[in-house]
């Protein structure tokens, strides 16, 4: 159930093939919702059930899929599995579905999903299937995270809310908050500085 | 000259390779070319290639900035005077308070800047690159005085390491690093660069106000009257467009007066430094969109005397030297004259149309040099098609 190998897909999207900093998908959503850390962490979250649950499914249905209507069967199934999310999310945490807004209907058009079922789910077994689309929905979620806290840190001075360098009193020394940092631009660069660290760290990574 | 020669000779075998302090060779070696031209010229990287290097050109442009530069301490001393109701403070007063409050902010850009410069250099093992020589003035010229210095440190780091070091260094990157500081701290620090107080020296810490003072620069007014709907704009710096010219009135420190900038240009022209087809073209594409919104006149901003924008805020300063940056610009010689025209008639287009950003000259630039490598691209397409024709017709 846990053989080297399934635990590789797990951890590979994390770093080696990170579906953002590596991939380079997903990155609208990615700069769209992280200027606060708490949407970032509910959007990572929904990604993560909606990649792991379709891949599942698909990967039940591959042999049974045409393969010339594939594409619109693995839309219905993403596009229910979304419609589940935003439920979900206006039932319990009305406040950050109002904050991810259309975003999380936009789901459905996250290349990372697709990716994943057109890669992999169709020509693999369903657990394997399950366990890729959690680890790459885990990749997506580190980085969003990342980003997430460190724009809401410096761009507003909180973290999940919590007004952290008011606490601490920098504000005295002259201290400002960086509203570049909210500003969808800004998440770009940190995304481009990410993905020079990780490159600099992991030579292999780096396009000829 | 001899002497401080045969220091440096002395103690070169120390930082070539296999001397003693060989980590040190970068730092060295840009001591070395800054003292005495170096035997080598400039083989890649900014297109210059003469019998000058970079550190040279870059000199010239420095000297050519000391106008400005004197006349905005002078200035920073002069409002600030005014601001408290001393209007006859003497010449060397307002001269010195201004150098005092100027000088920090020259000094922390160079050392932020050079050091990061510096470090990258050490690092990759190459030699240091010159272009910051020119950044470093060109950052606090730019800046309201009043800026806090941390900010001043936070933007020239993220115009080196973001704006240049990640393209490759001097001559490799898209924007104009000052102006990229600029932005950075324009849209980071929205209050501490816009409004009605920053200008002077003081004002934002509420020190003495005198009846009828106001801070605001004239293109503030002009946004404000804008804003109000107001039929005439009422100016409140300066008395009015010979003031204007030579730059008594508040802004950022290098940018108010036309006429030191005037002369820098001339040094500029007169040693080849920069392009005389971007500055002409500049003020030609400024003076004609201010006609052209004279035409339309839909309200007081419109109405502006077209003239009025070439001599107020950072117009001038940005067409002769942020505009002729070779690195950023375009490179060919129509390119640059579609380049300059479009930077002016944008400045003022965001001036006159859109009441957010008093003033456009930096958005303008930046957004040109985005479209650079665009315009050389089409340009240098209809040369080639141009000759492809005039071959076929020799057929």
């Amino acid at each position: 159930m846990f053989s080297a190998k399934i635990l590789k897909l797990l951890t590979s999207p994390l770093s080696q093939s990170n579906p953002i900093t590596v991939q380079i998908l997903g990155i609208c959503s990615a700069l769209a919702v992280t200027a606060k850390l708490k949407p970032a962490f509910v959007m990572a979250l929904s990604v993560t059930v909606v990649t792991a649950f379709s891949s599942l499914i698909i990967s039940m249905l591959r042999n049974t899929i045409p393969s010339r209507i594939r594409i619109i069967v693995q839309l219905v199934v993403v596009a229910a599995l979304v419609i589940l999310v935003d439920q979900i999310l206006k039932a319990y945490v009305y406040d950050v579905s109002k904050q991810l807004s259309v975003f999380v209907g936009l789901i459905i058009t996250n290349c990372i999903i697709m990716g994943r079922i057109e890669a992999f789910a169709l020509g693999n077994k369903p657990w394997p299937s399950f366990v890729d689309g959690i680890g790459n929905g885990l990749g997506y979620g580190i980085i969003l995270v990342v980003l997430g806290f460190v724009r809401e840190l410096l761009g507003a001075g909180t973290v999940w809310g919590y007004p952290v360098f008011e606490k601490i009193g920098i504000y005295h020394t002259g201290y400002t908050n960086n509203s570049l940092m909210l500003l969808p631009p800004m998440a770009l660069i940190c995304v481009g500085i990410i993905i020079w660290i990780q490159r600099s760290r992991n030579k292999n990574l780096i396009e000829k | 000259m001899k002497a401080l020669r045969n220091i440096v000779d002395k103690m070169k075998p120390n930082f070539e390779k296999g001397g003693k302090f060989s980590k040190l060779h970068s730092t060295f070696d840009a001591f070395e070319t800054f003292l005495f031209v170096p035997k080598t010229v400039t083989r890649q990287g900014s297109h210059i290639r003469d019998c000058n290097d970079m550190k040279r050109v870059m000199i010239v442009v420095v000297v050519a900035l000391l106008p400005a530069l004197l006349f905005g301490m002078y200035n920073v001393g002069l409002q600030h005077f005014r601001a408290v109701g001393l209007p006859d403070a003497a010449l060397m007063q307002c001269f010195w308070f201004g150098f005092l409050k100027v000088m920090p902010i020259v000094l922390v850009s160079y050392i932020v800047g050079l050091g990061i410069e510096f470090g990258v250099a050490q690092a990759r093992g190459h030699e240091v690159n010159e272009g910051f020589l020119v950044s470093g003035m060109l950052i606090p010229l730019v800046m309201p005085v009043d800026i806090p210095l941390w900010m001043v440190a936070v933007a020239t780091a993220f115009a080196v390491v973001i704006g240049k070091e990640v393209f490759g260094g001097t001559g490799m990157n898209i924007f104009n690093p000052a102006l990229l500081a600029r932005a950075f701290i324009f849209f980071s620090y929205t209050p501490f660069i816009s409004g009605e107080k920053v200008w002077v020296a003081g004002l934002t810490k509420g020190e003495g106000i005198v009846d009828g003072f106001s801070g605001a620069t004239p293109l503030t007014d002009a946004a404000n009257a804008l804003a109000e709907g107001a039929g005439t704009v009422t100016y409140t710096g300066g008395s009015g467009p010979m003031d204007w010219f030579l730059g008594t009135i508040p802004g950022c420190i290098g940018e108010t007066s036309t006429l030191a900038i005037l002369i820098g240009a001339a040094i500029l022209l007169y040693t080849g430094v920069a392009s005389w087809r971007v500055m002409l073209s500049v003020f030609a594409g400024g003076y004609l969109m201010g006609l052209l919104f004279n035409l339309i006149g839909l309200n007081a901003v419109m109405d502006m005397p077209a003239y009025y924008h070439l001599i107020l805020g950072g117009f001038a300063f940005g067409a002769v030297f942020m505009a002729t940056d070779p690195v950023t610009g375009s490179q060919t010689n129509a390119g640059k004259l579609i380049y300059g025209f479009l930077i002016g008639a944008i400045a003022v287009l965001i001036r006159v149309v859109n009441p957010g950003y008093p003033e456009g000259m930096m958005l303008s630039i930046l957004f040109m040099n985005a479209m650079a490598p665009l315009i050389d691209h089409y340009v240098v397409e209809a040369n080639i098609r141009r000759r492809n024709r005039r071959l076929k017709l020799a057929k």
